[in-house]
């Protein structure tokens, strides 16, 4: 479902992405790994479309389709879904209104039925539920005053609705609490399945103890340097990047447990 | 002086008032006035309007005073200069015939706004006017809502209704919170207007329905002058909507609006305007100039509470304030001014602190668009008298692209050491990654910022009456569009 090949791309006219090919196909679980500015945001980034993040070289692929020709909501309407390392706050936009907005997008554009607000409702307090959010989050402002873990579990929550055909999670772990991992870990094996592909960042071991990859590489220097099994991520918790890098990133991704 | 002399004269003097009269009389007669202003066509107006004397009178002295004025240039705004001389002062409501017959003779534009705006097929055919004599549910609800509020006691009518059936109040009040002398526009309007609303509660009367909403079609060609006087009586309350968000469209390009509140002892008005006159094409060509004068006056423990949304007109001046005479009271002014293309605003509030521990809460939301210039104008003035008198301010400014502008003109006076004043002001942009973030989740980009805008207005929204609230999301997302790229 997602075809990456030879792909460059600059952020702001800087070169970051240098050749990076990856293939993930429905079911498939995928985590990524690398050190710190290795380009695995960037990746996230230009598969979703965002704004300054261009693709100079190769091609990336989704359904078929030529991402580099869609407009990011047209890739989300594809099923396309990325959970953000950074959530934004929208203030005075309730969540509800949010969710609302967003599923009558994408909903409509796969073909499926649309939901009345009394089934809206219904689906998003028990996609609360699954991430251990209080219902009372639906009311507040996008990610508005929420805190840290708060803010990723909220990005759960919204994939979870939105049933994304790709999930894209970057670092969706970071600033969870052991608890909220495990939770959340639950949150995105539930949505594991035939039809489904999911790619995780991360740069911890622990969370691919709950959701366990068929796949994993590691980045560096914006190119795909290593790929093995899940025992790959235990080798580098174990021996970090060092081995596989020459030291040119500099970072053991060990430093970013506050991200 | 001969005798024949003094017959010399009087003959003049009958001659010169016989062609005056004919003059008049023909004024008086026909349909429209021929543009221009005097005192004839202020008599005429009068005249039309079956009005007493010490109306006439009042009007006439407004005039006068009017003419010794000076058109006001301190706005953040730039007009080439409105030719008073051009404008016909009184026209009769078109005739059925005049009308368009159906809504396929309706400008398409202005049916694909009501479209959006999902407003009802019947109620768009009394906002474009169409000639239809069947008789509309709104009118028999109507009737309805006049009986119940006639059994509260509460009089809502047009103004020249009330100058003939309650004389004594209009007589007492009208100008008494807008002096005809106030201002340049103000002083034009109290020679001139036509009409406009009336409405007195009764003491310690709760008016049992939100006056106006369904009245505002039938009210909605009160023409260019209109003046608005509201009276509550001691310990009652009154919510009144101004307005509609159908985009309105009007020949006359000049408005100057006069509305008075006036709160007695303990009565709360709350005032909520939707305003969204042609703004005119994208560089503003056509658009309404729209200089209106607003003020109430709190007495003892009584509330005012301002609410605007101001999507339209090509140029809006205006400035809702509130004289918080009564010690206890309170003032509020809750405002979304939204400007695009080539269109100017220049609005705000004065809270006039007089007694002691009154208190004002402003705030202000100015979005801005296209190469629109939005500024928000607020004076706060704390008395001598006013012992522990409160303000609070909050000015945020949200700028949509480059090439608009947005301007912030606090002016704090205070002349009691007890009184407080904060004010906070913000101006942002809707940000890349907010957009960003409502794409990646399938929104669209207008939705989008029509969305966040909407999120950024939700303080002031909030204190519109509900239907309204949702009509003003509506009217801002349909408003917005383009807005985006
Ligand atoms: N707007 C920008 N202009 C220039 N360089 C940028 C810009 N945004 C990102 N970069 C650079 O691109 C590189 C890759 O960043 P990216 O965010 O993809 O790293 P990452 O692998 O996600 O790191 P982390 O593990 O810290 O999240 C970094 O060196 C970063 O500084
Ligand atoms: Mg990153």
């Amino acid at each position: 479902m997602l075809e990456i090949r030879d792909l460059h791309a600059s952020v702001a006219g800087e070169p970051i992405l240098k050749g990076l090919s990856l293939t993930v196909k429905p079911s498939e679980v995928h985590a990524i790994m690398g050190p710190n500015g290795s380009g695995k945001s960037t990746l996230a980034n230009v598969l979703a479309g965002r704004d300054n993040y261009e693709i100079t070289g190769g091609e990336a692929l989704f359904e078929g389709k030529s991402l580099a020709e869609l407009e990011p909501e047209e890739r989300a309407q594809l099923g396309l879904f990325l959970a953000f390392q950074y959530p934004v706050e929208i203030p005075g936009v309730s969540n509800m209104e949010f969710l609302k907005a967003a599923l009558e997008a994408t909903r409509a554009a796969q073909g499926k039925e649309e939901w009345d607000s009394v089934t809206l409702l219904r689906k998003a307090r028990e996609a609360c539920k699954q991430v251990d959010l209080d219902p009372q989050f639906l009311k507040r402002g996008v990610n508005e005053g929420f805190s840290g873990g708060e803010k990723k579990r909220n990005e759960i929550m919204q994939m979870l609705l939105m049933e994304p055909k790709l999930a894209l999670l970057d670092e969706t772990d970071s600033g969870l609490d052991i608890d909220a991992l495990q939770t959340v870990a639950k949150g995105v094996n539930s949505l594991r399945g035939p039809e489904r592909g999911i790619v995780l960042v991360t740069h911890y071991q622990r969370l691919l103890d709950y959701i366990v990859p068929d796949h994993v590489h590691v980045l560096s220097g914006g190119r795909i340097v290593k790929s093995g099994g899940k025992e790959l991520a235990l080798e580098l918790e174990q021996h970090g990047y060092g081995w596989l890098t020459g030291g040119q990133d500099g970072g053991n991704g060990k430093e970013d447990r506050t991200a | 002086m001969s005798s024949q002399a003094e017959l010399d004269n009087s003959e003049l003097d009958r001659v010169i008032r016989s062609e005056y009269e004919a003059g008049f009389t023909t004024l008086v007669e026909s349909d429209t006035l021929p543009p221009g202003l005097s005192e004839d066509v202020i008599r005429a107006i009068s005249a039309k309007k079956g009005e007493p004397e010490w109306l006439l009178e009042w009007r006439l002295e407004a005039y006068r005073n009017w003419q010794t004025m000076q058109e006001p240039n301190w706005a953040h705004v730039e007009y080439p200069p409105v030719d008073l001389n051009a404008i016909s002062y009184y026209s009769a409501p078109k005739s059925m015939e005049d009308r368009p017959q159906s809504l396929d003779e309706v400008d398409p534009e202005l049916l694909e706004t009501y479209k959006k705006l999902g407003i009802p097929l019947h109620e768009q055919e009394m906002l474009a006017g169409v000639a239809v004599d069947a008789v509309f549910d709104s009118v028999s609800v109507a009737t309805t809502f006049k009986s119940k509020l006639a059994e509260a006691g509460v009089i809502f009518c047009s103004i020249s209704e009330a100058v003939h059936e309650h004389p004594e109040l209009v007589k007492k009040y009208l100008g008494s919170v807008v002096p005809k002398g106030d201002n340049y526009f103000a002083g034009l309007n109290s020679a001139v207007f036509t009409d406009g609303s009336f409405v007195y509660i009764p003491k310690g009367v709760r008016c049992p329905m939100e006056l106006s909403t369904y009245f505002r079609i039938n009210e909605a060609n009160t023409g260019q002058f209109e003046r608005t006087l509201i009276v509550a009586d001691e310990g009652s309350y009154v919510s009144y909507l101004e307005g509609c968000t159908a985009p309105q469209r009007d020949e006359n390009q000049l408005h100057a609006a006069v509305v008075e509140l006036v709160a007695l002892p303990g009565a709360e008005i709350k005032y909520s305007t939707v305003q969204n006159w042609y703004p005119g094409d994208e560089d503003g060509k056509g658009g309404i100039y729209n200089f209106v004068t607003k003020r109430g006056v709190a007495h003892d423990n009584a509330k005012i509470s301002w609410t605007q949304v101001e999507t339209g007109s090509a140029i809006t001046w205006k400035y809702p304030s509130v004289v918080l005479r009564g010690d206890n009271s309170v003032g509020e002014f809750y405002s979304v001014a939204l400007t695009r293309h080539a269109q100017q605003a220049d609005t705000g509030t004065k809270m006039i602190h007089l007694g002691r521990n009154t208190k004002s809460t402003i705030v202000s939301k100015g979005i801005s668009a296209g190469k629109s210039s939005n500024a928000y104008r607020g004076l706060v003035r704390m008395g001598p008298r006013a012992e522990n008198a409160r303000n609070f301010t909050q000015c945020d400014s949200l700028l949509l692209g480059d090439t608009c502008g947005a301007h912030t003109f606090p002016y704090i006076e205070t002349k009691h050491p007890s009184a407080t004043v904060e004010h906070e002001a913000t101006t942002s942009k809707v940000s890349d990654d907010q957009l960003f973030l409502c794409r990646q989740r399938g929104i669209d980009p207008e939705k989008a910022i029509s969305m966040i805008v909407n999120g950024f207005c939700k303080e002031v929204f909030k204190e519109l009456p509900m239907e309204f609230a949702v009509e003003a999301g509506k009217l801002l997302e349909v408003s917005l569009e383009g807005a985006v790229g």
